[in-house]
Parts: structure tokens; sequence; C-alpha cells
């Protein structure tokens, strides 16, 4: 292949994959069906947390900071969107507008300070940070957050926009883009949009030169500041830019569900990002994606069952043996289905640190590489071009 | 004046737990090069082995009330009381100290299984890993505990004989309305004893001197022909132990509940920053410090000041420590970078 066609080779290549991003997210409610999962509200949480992972990637994937408080800026979208509505108008846009610079500001002062230090103390600070936000958000801050109760939209809200346009009203207004309510498949339809846009950005950062220095950090940071290459203000970027991708994907949450808590900024929700971005696929496009709607629909899944239908399931085992499975099972299911994602989570790691994409490549080379093999076998001395290629 | 000495005092058993666990973390990072994400767990572990102590103690059997004659009235006996009469009720009140026999076994046990099973094989694997490996080990443990004893806190008193307040002040010199719970006194005193012990054993015998070394620099101690791996799993099994009596002998100061462990864990580790990494005097006088600034910082004279304040001054301390002095009181400069 010629050499000054690859650019352009690539570009079409990442069309290809946008589209098709494109189409499966949209046709979603129609492939989850046999799943099982093709309802609105567990769709949008795909989406949602699906531009989650995407943003956590950018920072993780790409530079390699491993940050453990993300859920914070998501927390603080979410404070920010719901304040929106109610100070506000109940139209979406102006809430995620706002929460995004919001939780970009938030993240700006907190990654100036934490990217400081690197590696495991960069881990803590940002665990830290989001400790504190969670403990101001349940305690001195409860004039803004609500605290144990959650932030909501209330009869008495003032609405300054919506009473300038349409006078005051007495009733809960429900949140919608211009007149469509964020209800039921509209709401997945417009949280799937956004989802691609973001998509459509991640990939951008990922293919740009920007793209490219972030990497640099992973790989070497050391190198790149002896080359005279000042990082810091890039990895700032990057945590900035993925704190303000949390920051819109609680915005999303406040949009499909006005009522924000504090609980949304707890270490486990920071961990359930990490986890499912390395369930994907740390430093893939699609990876973090893939993560989020697997954990989201395992969680789903799992949190249903109950001792019940484990009976139902295990039915076909002999009596004795089938008490002793339901009780084992029994723990990882319902209440006790964070026991799965821990157990989820030391697995992949240990076994399989790349993800599913990663899981995925290995299986295509061997498969690419059995296929190959007969053929290799006739012509010997032809040239390997069967492209299994130990770095593919 | 006595407001200032009480606040001391209160920090200080808040100080004793998070040096003992700080200690546990930065003896792990010094010699073993991993992060232990899991270490709050197992703060949380060794309070759940007092609440078992206490269960095992109490096993009770049902014995019918012969003062009720009309119908047949059942009470629970504990095993204890039936054989041994007052002694074994005293037993029974001595439940937290005496978890102690039970902390040690346990958590040296559960330590040597984490390291063998698990953490050997992440030396050689980046930092990211080891992290999130222990974070996901932190949520199972916490997830089984959670599982096996229910998820509210368990009350586990103290022995009665010292149920009541000391009057520190009028000790030394100050008026009466100064004084300390003894519990919270006694475990003081057990954390300093804890302490020493641990300092004690790395300085005077020749396994410490090993381990010293190794926390200095391990490659030379590999040059040596000593094979510092094998070490490395007593060491991880004394840290886990340290951490686990702290927890034990917490519990009469806080019910334990499966997921104390985290907000512990990550106090520690702010602890551990501002310590220095690897340098255990370092965690141990920024235990003391960080426990007793907490304790100002809940004084309601601090509060109406700035409020908020009691939940964030860790914090604030950490994020000014590691700008001013990244590498913390008594750290040494690259200790776990990148």
């Amino acid at each position: 292949m010629n050499a000054r066609f690859e650019p352009d080779n690539g570009r079409r290549r990442d069309r290809l994959l946008l589209i098709g991003f494109a189409v499966a997210v949209l046709a979603m409610p129609l492939w989850m069906r046999p799943f099982g999962a093709a309802y609105p509200d567990l769709l949008q949480r795909f989406a949602i947390f699906g531009i989650f992972a995407m943003g956590f990637n950018i920072l993780f994937g790409l530079t390699g900071y491993l940050s453990f408080g993300h859920a914070a800026f998501l927390g603080v979208g979410s404070y920010t969107a719901v304040w929106a509505f109610k100070l506000l108008t109940v139209n979406v846009l102006p809430a995620i507008a706002f929460a995004m610079l919001v939780s970009g500001a938030f993240a700006l002062a907190i990654g100036y300070v934490s990217l400081r230090r690197s590696g495991i103390y960069f881990s803590i600070l940002t665990l830290a940070f989001a400790q504190m936000c969670y403990n101001l958000a349940y305690s001195v801050l409860t004039p803004v957050t609500n605290g144990e109760t959650g932030l909501q939209i209330t009869r008495t809200d003032p609405r300054l926009i919506d009473t300038w346009i349409s006078g005051a009203s007495n009733l809960i207004p429900a949140t919608n883009l211009f007149g469509l309510e964020m209800k039921g498949y509209a709401g997945f339809y417009f949280c799937a949009v956004v989802l691609i846009a973001a998509f459509y950005v991640a990939m951008r950062i990922s293919r740009s030169p920007f793209g490219t220095m972030l990497r640099a950090i992973k790989s070497n940071q050391n190198r790149l500041n002896y080359t005279g290459v000042h990082s810091r203000p890039y990895a700032l970027a990057a945590f900035v830019i993925s704190g303000v991708y949390a920051g819109l994907a609680g915005a999303l949450l406040a949009c499909t569900d006005p009522l924000a808590g504090a609980e949304r900024m707890q270490w486990t929700a920071s961990g359930e990002v990490v986890l499912m971005t390395i369930l994907g696929g740390v430093g893939t496009l699609l990876g973090p994606v893939l993560g989020a709607v697997i954990i989201k629909y395992l969680e789903n899944i799992f949190s249903a069952f109950n001792e019940q239908t484990l009976h139902g399931v295990f039915g076909f085992l002999p009596d004795g043996l089938e008490n002793g499975v339901v009780t084992v099972a029994g723990l990882f299911v319902g209440e006790g289905w964070h026991l799965t994602l821990g157990a989820l989570f030391m697995v992949l790691v240990i076994f399989l640190p790349g993800g599913v994409m990663e899981g995925a490549r290995r299986v295509g080379g061997r498969i690419r590489r059995w296929r190959a093999a007969p053929r290799a076998g006739v012509r010997r001395l032809a040239p390997a071009d069967s492209g299994a290629t130990p770095g593919d | 004046m006595d407001a200032v000495v009480l606040q001391l005092l209160n920090g200080l058993d808040k100080g004793g737990a998070y040096a003992l666990i700080a200690l546990g973390l930065t003896l792990i990072f010094g010699t073993l090069g991993v992060v232990n994400f899991a270490h709050g767990a197992l703060f949380m572990i060794g309070g759940f082995c007092a609440v078992t102590m206490q269960k095992l103690l109490t096993l009770s059997k049902k014995v019918k009330d012969e003062s009720v004659t009309f119908f047949d009235s059942y009470t629970e006996v504990p095993y204890l009381r039936l054989w041994l009469g007052d002694a074994g009720e005293r037993i029974i009140d001595y439940a937290v100290p005496l978890s102690i026999l039970l902390a040690i076994p346990v958590m040296l046990l559960l330590g040597v299984a984490i390291e063998r099973g698990l953490i050997r094989h992440f030396y050689r694997r980046p930092h990211a890993d080891q992290i999130l490996v222990t974070f996901g080990l932190a949520i199972v443990l916490q997830e089984i505990v959670k599982a096996s004893f229910g998820a509210n806190p368990i009350p586990t008193p103290a022995p009665a004989i010292v149920a009541g307040s000391a009057a520190v002040g009028s000790w030394i010199g100050l008026s009466d309305v100064v004084s300390y719970p003894w519990w919270r006194l006694v475990y003081f005193l057990f954390s300093l004893a804890v302490i020493g012990a641990v300092f004690a054993f790395l300085r005077f015998t020749t396994f410490g001197m090993v381990v010293r070394a190794g926390m200095r620099d391990r490659e030379t101690v590999g040059l040596f022909g000593i094979d510092i791996e094998r070490r490395f799993t007593i060491v991880f099994g004394i840290a886990v132990v340290v951490a686990g009596l702290a927890g034990a002998m917490y519990t009469p100061i806080l019910s334990p509940d499966y997921h104390m462990g985290m907000e512990f864990l990550v106090l520690s580790f702010v602890v551990v920053v501002v310590g220095g990494m690897g340098s255990l005097e370092g965690a141990v006088a920024a235990g003391f410090l960080l426990g007793i600034l907490q304790s100002f910082a809940s004084m309601n004279e601090v509060k109406s000041l700035i409020p908020g304040i009691d939940q964030i001054i860790i914090y604030m301390v950490a994020v000014a420590i590691l700008l001013v002095r990244p590498r913390g009181l008594m750290g040494r400069t690259g200790v776990m970078e990148t």
C-alpha cells in the first residue's frame, strides 16, 4: 500500500467507524431487544455512562493518569444542571451548557493541584478531592445540595426564563428540549445523539497532534520533558476535557431524571467508571462505551435476581446441590451486586488488563492465523501477506 | 486552656488509628513497592474480628426460665455463664481486648494469603494495575463482610471497668472539666505500644535490618544474595496485623460497619502523603498530627469561623504539603513517582 494514501485511508476508516457507531447506537432499541434491555430507561443509562467512561478514557487511556475522583465531576454536573432547571428554565440545553462549564472549572482547579504529582500521588490526590466534595455535599453545602434528600425541582422555583416567556406556572414542569419532554424514547434518543457527538469529539482528539502528545505523556513523560516539552498543560487539558465529559454525563442524568444526590460522588462511583474503562479496553475509542454498556447491563440483570429466580435457573440440579449453588450464587446477585463488581474487577485486572477490545483482538488474531495457516502451507515460499503480524 | 487540652486529647485516639493504618501502608509501600488500596478494608476486618469474638463468647443456649410457671418461657444464656458462672460473665465483658487473640492469627493468615495469592503477581506490573486489583479486593472484602454481618453498625462495648471517663484534667492541675473516656486513653496507649513493637522489631532484629535495608535500596540487598521477596510475605503480614489490631481495638469508639474502612483508607493515604512515602516515622508523626488537627477543626469556635472546616481540614493540609513540600514531612525525594 502506498504510504501517501495512508492518512486519507485512516480518515475513511474513522468515518466508517463513526457511521457504524452511530447506527449501532441509534438502533439499540432494536438489537437490544433479544437481550431484554430494550427499554429507554436502561438504554439512556448506557449512553450516559458511555459518555462518562469515554471522557475518563481521554485522561486515563491517553495520558495514563489514573484518577480516582471522577465521580465528583459527575456529581457537580448533576447539581449544576438541577440548579439551572430551578433558576432559569427547564429546557435542557442551558442546563447542559452550565454543567459542562462548572464541572470544567472544578476540573481545572482540582487538576491544577493534582497534576503537580504523578503516579500514585495523583490517584490519592484525586481520591482525596472527591471525598472532600462528597463530605462537603453532605455537610456544609446542604443549602446548595439539599443533603441526603437530594436536589430536585419544586413548585416554588423561580425559573426566571420560563416565567418570562410563558408566565408563572404552579406546576412542576418536566425537563424538555424546546417542548420535547425528556421522557421515554425521546430522552434516550437525545442522550444517544449527545453520545455520538461526544464520540466524534473523542475520536478527533485521539487522532489529533494533541492526542499524540497525550500518548507521549503515557509512554514516557520524562523523555518528553527532556526534549523540552512542557507536558503538564497537555495533561491538564486532558484532565479538564475528561472532567467536562463527566459533567456532561451528570447533566444528562439530571435531564432524564431531575434529581441530584451526593451518592453519585462516592468513591464507588469513581471506581465504577475505572472498571468500565478497563473492562472495555483502556486507550481504545469503542472500549469504554462497550464497558459501560456491559457493566450497566449486568448491574440491571444481577440486581434484579433474587432467591426465587435463582431457584428457577438452577432448578435442573439435584435438590441438595441446588440449595448449595443458590446460596453461593445468592451472594453475588441482588444486594450483593457489588461483590460481583469487585470480583469482576480483580479477575479482569489479573487476566485481561486490555479489556474486551484486547480479548476480541486476540481472538480475531487467532482466527486469522488459523485461516491463514493452510494457505501458508501451500505457498510456503511466498512472502507472508496473511496479515497476522504479531503487532496487529 | 481547658478546651485546648481537651481537643488535644480527643485527637490522640483518632490519630493513633491513622498512625497505625498509615504505618502498615507505608511499610508496604516502602518494601514491596505496592499501593495497597485494600488496607482500609483490612482495618475494617480487624473490627469485625472483635464482633466475631463477641459473638463467639456469647454463644447462647436456650434455658427454660423456671420463675415463670404459667407457660413455658425460655431465655438465652451464654454457655460461658453456664460453665463458669461469674468468671464467664467477666470474660464476655472483655470481648474486645480478647479479640486481639483472634485478630492476630486471622489477620496474619489473611495477609499471607493475599500476598502469596495476589500481590506477588503484581510486583512487576504497572502501579495502576496494583491500585486497581487491590481496589477490587477491597470491594470484595467489604461485600463479603456485608453479606455475613449485615449492613448496620454493630455495637461492641468496651469492658465495664473502663466504661467511664478519666479525670485527666485534675491529674495535670487543670479543672475537672477536662475528662477523657478511659477506653480512648487505652486505645492511645495501645497504639503507642503497637507502634513501639513494630519499630523495635525493625530496629533490633536481623530480619528487621534486612527489611530496612530493602526499604532503602532493594536492588543492593538483592545483590548481597538476600532473597528479599521471601521476606515480603512476612512484612505484608505484619502490616495487615497492625491494621487489624487497630480496627479491633477501635470498635468501642466507633461501631464497625462494612464501609468504615474506606474513610479511614483515604485519610490514611493523606497521612502517608503528608508524612512522606516510605517513611515510617513520618507516617506516625503525621498520623497523630492530623488526628489532633482534625479534632481542633471540629471545635465550635473554629467551625463558626470557617464552616465545614472539620470535614476538609485534612485534605487541605495534604494539598498544602504537596504544593510546598512534595516529598512530605520526612520523605525522600522521588519515592514512588510515575
